[in-house]
C-alpha cells in the first residue's frame, strides 16, 4: 500500500502528471495555480520530460497542440482568465481530435475578477467555450485525492476518445492541503501511428493534423463523426457519487468544492431528522441527467448549491424535467457559503414548499 | 458529356507518343517525389506553389522525408499539407511557431519548419514568432512576405508598403495612421536566438536558385547549429496586386526591395555550433 502524502491540490495534480507519464507540460503563471508550473519546472527535468513556461496561455495551448499532434501526452493548466485565452486552441484541438489534458483551477470572474475560488466557468467548460460544435470531457474533483486521480483518468479518456479532457477544479481545492495517495498506474497502450505526425516513412501515407474541411459536405461529415463520438462518451463515461440517497426525501446537488460544503450541511440536517441526500456529479460532461431523473421520482425537492449565479442548476432542471422543484443557492465573487448558510436556506425552502 | 469535337482525336496522341523515346533524352528536371501529384489551388504567377516545390526539393535532395514535419498556417497556404508529401500539422492563425515548439521540443532529432505568411506571422502571430526565436527554437521559419492578406483577398498587411493600395487601404497605406511596414527579418535577426536570417525573392531564375540554396542551408543548419533559422521570401501576388505575373515580378525588383532589401542578414557563427 502506497504511503499517504500531505500535498496541495495543485502539487498533487502536478505529481500525478509525472506519474501518469505526461511527456510535456506547457503553462503560464496565474494565481491560484502557479504551483503546477513551479512544481513541474523543478521535477520534470529529472525525468527528461519537457516543461516550458510559455509567453502566454495562447502559446501554451498551441504548444500542447503540437506535442499532442506528434503523439505525446501533453497538458496545460491555468485559471479562469487564462482558460478563456485558450478557448481558440481548445476548439482547434477538439476539431482536429487531439488528446490532451487541461486543468482549470477556477477563480471568480468575470474579467480579472478575483483570485479567490469560484465555479463561474461551468457553462464555458461544459457547453462549448470555444467556437463550433464540440464537447470536452469535464471532470470535477472535490478533494486533493481526486486532483491526482483525475489526471490519470483524464489522460486515459483523452487518449481513448482522441478528445481534450478538462479538469474543472477551483482555487480552494487547488490551494488546500490534504492527504493524498498515489496508486500504481499502468498506462493503457494506445496506437497513435495512424495519425500522429512523427515523420512519414515510405511505408505509409502522410499524416496530417487539421480541423479544416472547407467543403461543406466533408465538414458536415466530420461534424457527424464528432457527434457520434460525443454520443459514445455520453453512453459510457457518466460518473457521479451519491451520499444518503437511499431514504432521501430532499437532495443537495453540487459538484467540486460546493459538494464538500454540502456534505457538512447534509450531516447537520440529518442530525435534525430531515432525510436529505447529496448527489455529486463527477463528470460535468457527460452529465448524469438520467440518474437525476430517477431521483426526481423519489425526493420532494432538490437544492443545487454552486459558487456562481446558477449555472449547473440548468442541467439539474433538464434532468428533473419539472417533476420536482429544483432550487438554487449560491455565492459569488470568491465568497463561500458556510454549511450553516446552506442549512438555513434549505429549511426556509422546505417550509415554503410545505406551505404551498 | 463532351461532344465529339471535344474528344482528342487518336491521331493527336499518335503524333506525340511514338516519336518520344525517353531514353533518347537526358532528364534535366523533374518534380520532386516529395510533392503530392495534384493540381494546386494557387493563382497563376503566385509564389507559393514555387516555394512549396523548392522546400520539397530540399527535402528530397537531403533525403529527410521521414524526418520532416511541417506546420501549415492560416492564409493562402493553409492547404500546404495537400501538396507536400510529409507529415504536417495545421496551426491556428498565427500560432505556427508555438505548435512547432511543441513538436520540436519533443522530437529534437526531426526537421521541423513552419510556413507562414505576413498576416499570420507578423500580425496575429508576432508574439508566438518573436518568443520562439528568442528561445532559439531549433526549427526553420519560412516566411512568405507578399505585403497583403492573400486568402481574404488583398487587405493591408503589417508588411504593406507605404502608399500601397489594398482593399483596406484604398487610398494607399498611410504610415502616419498605420505605421511603417514591419521588417520582420531585421527585427528577428536582433535576437540572439536567431542563427540564420536571410531574405530572398523568387521572381527570377537566379532568385529561385538563391532561395533554394537558402532553404537548403536552413535545413542543414537545423542539425548543425543551435537556434532558429528564418528564410523570408518576397512572394509574388499578382491577383491581389492587380497585376499580370510579369508586372508582379517587376514590382518586386522596382518597389518591394526598396523596403525589403534582399540578401543575408545574419549568418551562423562558430559559437552557435551544437556541441554533441
Amino acid at each position: 500500500m502506497a504511503d499517504y502524502k500531505l500535498m496541495k491540490g495543485n502539487e498533487a495534480m502536478a505529481e500525478a502528471a509525472i506519474q501518469a507519464g505526461c511527456d510535456a507540460y506547457f503553462g503560464y503563471p496565474i494565481t491560484p495555480q502557479s504551483e503546477v508550473l513551479e512544481y513541474l519546472a523543478r521535477e520534470m527535468p529529472k525525468y527528461n520530460r519537457i516543461v516550458m513556461q510559455a509567453e502566454s496561455e495562447v502559446a501554451s495551448i498551441n504548444m500542447v497542440y503540437g506535442a499532442a499532434g506528434a503523439g505525446f501526452r501533453a497538458m496545460t493548466s491555468s485559471s479562469s482568465p487564462g482558460i478563456s485565452l485558450m478557448q481558440e486552441g481548445i476548439s482547434y484541438m477538439a476539431g482536429a481530435e487531439l488528446p490532451c489534458l487541461i486543468v482549470n483551477v477556477n477563480r471568480a470572474g468575470p474579467g480579472l475578477g478575483t483570485i479567490q475560488p469560484g465555479q463561474g466557468d461551468y457553462f464555458q467548460s461544459v457547453k462549448g467555450g470555444g467556437h463550433g460544435d464540440y464537447k470536452l470531457i469535464v471532470l470535477a474533483p472535490a478533494s486533493v485525492q481526486e486532483m491526482a486521480d483525475f489526471v490519470f483518468l483524464g489522460f486515459d479518456l483523452a487518449d481513448k476518445y482522441r478528445n481534450p479532457v478538462l479538469i474543472l477544479s477551483d482555487g480552494a481545492i487547488g490551494q488546500m492541503m490534504e492527504k493524498v495517495q498515489f496508486h500504481p498506474y499502468t498506462r493503457p497502450l494506445v496506437d497513435k501511428s495512424s495519425w500522429a505526425t512523427t515523420g512519414k516513412p515510405k511505408t505509409r501515407d502522410r499524416n496530417y493534423i487539421t480541423s479544416l474541411f472547407i467543403q461543406p459536405e466533408r465538414m458536415e461529415k466530420h461534424n457527424l463523426k464528432l457527434e457520434e463520438k460525443f454520443k459514445r462518451i455520453r453512453e459510457n463515461e457518466v460518473r457521479f457519487e451519491e451520499y444518503n440517497t437511499t431514504d432521501a426525501e430532499y437532495l443537495f446537488v453540487a459538484y467540486g468544492l460546493s459538494a464538500r460544503i454540502c456534505q457538512k450541511a447534509m450531516d447537520i440536517v440529518r442530525e435534525k431528522g430531515i432525510k436529505i441526500g447529496l448527489f455529486r456529479p463527477i463528470t460535468l460532461y457527460p452529465y448524469p441527467y438520467k440518474r437525476l431523473e430517477e431521483l426526481a421520482t423519489q425526493v420532494k425537492m432538490m437544492l443545487t448549491v454552486e459558487l456562481n449565479s446558477g449555472q449547473m442548476v440548468e442541467d439539474v432542471r433538464l434532468g428533473v424535467n419539472g417533476k420536482v422543484p429544483v432550487e438554487f443557492y449560491g455565492r459569488m465573487g470568491g465568497m463561500m457559503p458556510t454549511p450553516e448558510d446552506i442549512v438555513h436556506h434549505l429549511e426556509t425552502l422546505i417550509q415554503y414548499h410545505h406551505a404551498n | 458529356m463532351p461532344t465529339e469535337e471535344h474528344v482528342l482525336p487518336e491521331t493527336a496522341l499518335d503524333v506525340v507518343t511514338p516519336a518520344c523515346h525517353e531514353e533518347e533524352y537526358e532528364v534535366v528536371y523533374h518534380k520532386p517525389a516529395t510533392m503530392v501529384d495534384v493540381h494546386m489551388h494557387y493563382c497563376p504567377g503566385c509564389a507559393h506553389s514555387l516555394v512549396h516545390k523548392l522546400i520539397m526539393e530540399v527535402v528530397e535532395d537531403m533525403d529527410i522525408q521521414e524526418k520532416t514535419i511541417g506546420i501549415a498556417p492560416v492564409g493562402c497556404s493553409v492547404f500546404a499539407y495537400d501538396y507536400m508529401d510529409i507529415d504536417m500539422q495545421e496551426a491556428a492563425h498565427g500560432r505556427a511557431c508555438a505548435v512547432a515548439t511543441g513538436i520540436k521540443r519533443l522530437m529534437p532529432e526531426k526537421y521541423v519548419f513552419t510556413y507562414q505568411g505576413d498576416g499570420d506571422l507578423a500580425a496575429i502571430g508576432i508574439a508566438e514568432t518573436l518568443h520562439a526565436v528568442n528561445r532559439g527554437e531549433n526549427f526553420l521559419i519560412v516566411f512568405m512576405n507578399n505585403a497583403v492578406y492573400g486568402m481574404t483577398s488583398g487587405q493591408m498587411a503589417p508588411t504593406t508598403l507605404p502608399g500601397m493600395h489594398t482593399t483596406t487601404s484604398p487610398d494607399g497605406r498611410d504610415v502616419s495612421y498605420y505605421g511603417a511596414p514591419i521588417k520582420v527579418a531585421e527585427l528577428l535577426a536582433n535576437l540572439p536566438g536567431a542563427v540564420y536570417v536571410t531574405r530572398q525573392a523568387v521572381n527570377s531564375a537566379n532568385g529561385v536558385r538563391r532561395t533554394k540554396k537558402a532553404l537548403m542551408n536552413a535545413f542543414k543548419y537545423q542539425q548543425q547549429y543551435k537556434g532558429t533559422c528564418l528564410v523570408e521570401i518576397i512572394g509574388n501576388c499578382p491577383s491581389n496586386w492587380k497585376m499580370t505575373p510579369a508586372e508582379a515580378s517587376r514590382f518586386i525588383d522596382e518597389e518591394m526591395v526598396k523596403t525589403f532589401p534582399l540578401g543575408d542578414i545574419k549568418l551562423p557563427q562558430p559559437d552557435n555550433l551544437k556541441t554533441v
